[in-house]
């Protein structure tokens, strides 16, 4: 376990340091010279090359990579050329939401993805099956943006139900910020719960096939008992996985979802940055964006560990 | 799944008069086989259906758009879907059909060629990565797990922030987005095909490396390659929607189906057909990919098969 712990931690400091090579060398390939954006008016010879010393972009480019990923470990993600606000505070502002709304995805996603699932694998090939497993690839399939103008205009222009777009942090005011993050939850937790019903079926299917299932139906136990008590423990640990594996894409949904609601996260911050080419506010998102998949990938990684014992005691 | 089992490729007819001919009757029996297999498969067949009927578009747009796709004022603007306008109309008064018709195009366009350049260049890293073991291994696939990290649309948001707005700079940010997963299941498969008695026996007999590559190995890896890229048209096409949702896509005035829905957005109380119906060709194209490449995937990678 302790081996396994440990090797998986070096893994993915792996890949955060090919990740921060590749975002490092992504932003010195954008056109245009950055010490003159962050100048901008203030543009003399002298401040151009203080600049240049104080970032190191008279140094090799290697220098140049250590200097920046030293100032990135100490929380120092540069200012916003826009508007000189330290690019971390940004970031962390616009962190909270996505977070929010990622969570409350996952949680609709689950929600109708292990019944959907559980239904399809207990009735395999009848209309309850095609029924739940057309329903996932259909939502699954809708690109995301569109699906939340269709709610949109259904449930806030046609019924007036729900707010269009806005929102409210939950720890301002629960109610309100519930009641907001409805349509922009269902969004994007339906296109993970199609995702994740197809996983819940075929794991359970291939569960139910096993030995000790058959061997527990020959003993007359009930079917219900059979998928409750004995199948599904052992089905959810890779549905575990693909949760896990999946943070990246319900991310990358997110920053879509929220420019359609209105809601000021991480996308519209990255996307507000490029078109304003405030690179140090894209560069710092993107960062934390990925840092935080790799992040959540080794927790669920571990936490599958923890959850079957076959790796626990390897 | 109560399947019958079938016996597949070792079923050659016995008869065949020349080796030659023996191998051909064999790969149209085979080719026969499996189109039974897929077939049989109704998603799939409705996938394959869809999937040409948007080349159909794509290719014969110009004689099939009833307009101009850019020519504004060709009806009165906003209008819901009448004779003249099968779709409706913009806000500019452009035909909507006859620009979801020439959507196809880009669509299209960016799925497939992005898919295409991430496969060659995949696949390329994968082989070097899984027959030349060692240093090569490490340093392409740390690079592949580094790039694997990235959400599809955060890298490719990022890709765009560098290189700048248009169709190309798309199709290379799509790209670049899916060189991981070839590289991976390329690697993956080579491993394997790599220990077989037949590849030891070529390089004993003094086969160049790369000549093993070409003639034995690529052969051998190619179906699960198929899959994967079956699979990744669609999620190109749903990337590129999604950055031209953004307005990081092709500029407009292009006919991109991203796009003509975001501008629909401003219009979602008295003209909700302006995104609407752009979504649905957009939604009938991924839901045809994706059954396509599940049906690929259950026919072709029988592996998979659950």
């Amino acid at each position: 376990m302790v081996r396994f712990f440990l090797s998986r931690v070096a893994q993915t400091l792996a890949v955060l340091f090919t990740v921060s090579v590749i975002i490092f060398a992504l932003m010195r390939l954008i056109p245009g010279d950055p010490i003159l954006m962050m100048l901008g008016d203030d543009f003399s010879q002298d401040a151009y090359r203080r600049l240049q010393a104080k970032l190191g972009f008279d140094r090799s480019v290697v220098v140049q990579y250590l200097i920046w990923l030293g100032n990135i470990l100490r929380g120092d993600f540069g200012d916003s050329y826009l508007n000189q606000e330290p690019v971390w505070r940004l970031v962390w502002e616009a962190f909270q939401p996505t977070l929010v709304l990622v969570v409350a995805s996952l949680l609709v996603g689950v929600f109708i993805a292990l019944p959907s699932g559980i239904i399809a694998a207990m009735r395999k090939n009848s209309a309850w099956d095609w029924g739940s497993m057309g329903f996932a690839i259909f939502v699954y399939s809708m690109p995301g943006f569109w699906k939340g103008i269709v709610l949109i205009w259904i449930f806030s222009v046609y019924l007036g139900w729900f707010p269009a777009v806005g929102y409210v942090a939950p720890w301002q005011d629960f109610w309100n910020s519930m009641w907001r993050l409805v349509l922009p939850a269902i969004t994007l937790g339906t296109f993970f719960s199609g995702l994740v019903a197809r996983i819940v079926r075929s794991s359970l299917l291939e569960v139910l096939d096993q030995d000790y299932i058959k061997a527990a139906r020959a003993r007359g136990v009930r079917q219900a008992s059979l998928v409750y008590r004995h199948g599904l423990a052992n089905a959810l640990i890779p549905v575990v996985t693909v949760i896990g594996l999946q943070f990246g894409a319900l991310l990358g949904g997110a920053v879509l979802t929220e420019t359609v609601f209105g809601i000021p996260g991480m996308g519209r911050l990255t996307v507000a940055a490029i078109l304003n080419r405030d690179y140090a506010v894209v560069q710092g998102a993107i960062l934390v964006g990925v840092f935080a998949v790799v992040i959540v990938n080794l927790a669920v990684d571990l936490t599958y560990a923890f959850l079957n014992p076959r790796i626990r005691v390897a | 799944m109560a399947q019958p089992l079938d016996a597949d490729g070792l079923a050659l007819p016995a008869s065949a008069p020349a080796a030659g001919a023996m191998a051909e009757a064999g790969g149209l029996h085979r080719a026969h086989r499996w189109w039974r297999r897929f077939a049989r498969n109704r998603g799939a067949v409705f996938g394959l259906a869809v999937f040409l009927a948007i080349v159909f578009m794509a290719l014969f747009a110009p004689a099939l758009a009833p307009y101009d796709p850019l020519a504004q004022g060709v009806g009165p603007a906003n209008q819901g879907p009448t004779w003249a306008h099968w779709a409706g109309t913009d806000s500019f008064g452009r035909d909507m059909l006859s620009r979801i018709i020439y959507g196809a195009r880009i669509a299209l366009a960016v799925g497939i060629v992005s898919v295409v350049i991430a496969l060659i260049i995949g696949v390329a890293l994968g082989l070097a990565a899984g027959y030349y073991g060692g240093w090569a291994d490490v340093v392409i696939m740390r690079v592949m797990d580094g790039l694997f990290a990235f959400p599809i649309i955060i890298l490719a948001i990022a890709m765009m922030a560098v290189m700048g707005f248009g169709v190309k700079n798309v199709i290379i940010a799509v790209a670049v987005g899916f060189i991981a997963p070839f590289a991976r299941v390329t690697r993956a498969d080579v491993l394997a095909v790599k220990e077989e008695p037949y590849i030891e026996a070529a390089r004993l007999g003094g086969v160049s490396s790369l000549a093993i590559i070409g003639r034995h190995v690529l052969p051998n890896v190619t179906a699960p390659i198929i899959v994967q890229a079956a699979l990744r048209v669609s999620g190109a096409i749903i990337t590129e929607a999604g950055l031209s949702f953004l307005g990081l896509g092709p500029p407009p005035p292009t006919p991109v189906w991203g796009s003509m829905i975001a501008e629909g957005r401003n219009f979602i109380v008295m003209a909700p057909h302006i995104s609407t119906i752009p979504g649905v060709a957009l939604m009938v194209t991924i839901v045809g990919l994706n059954l396509l490449g599940d049906g690929l995937r259950d026919t072709l990678d029988p592996r998979l098969r659950r």
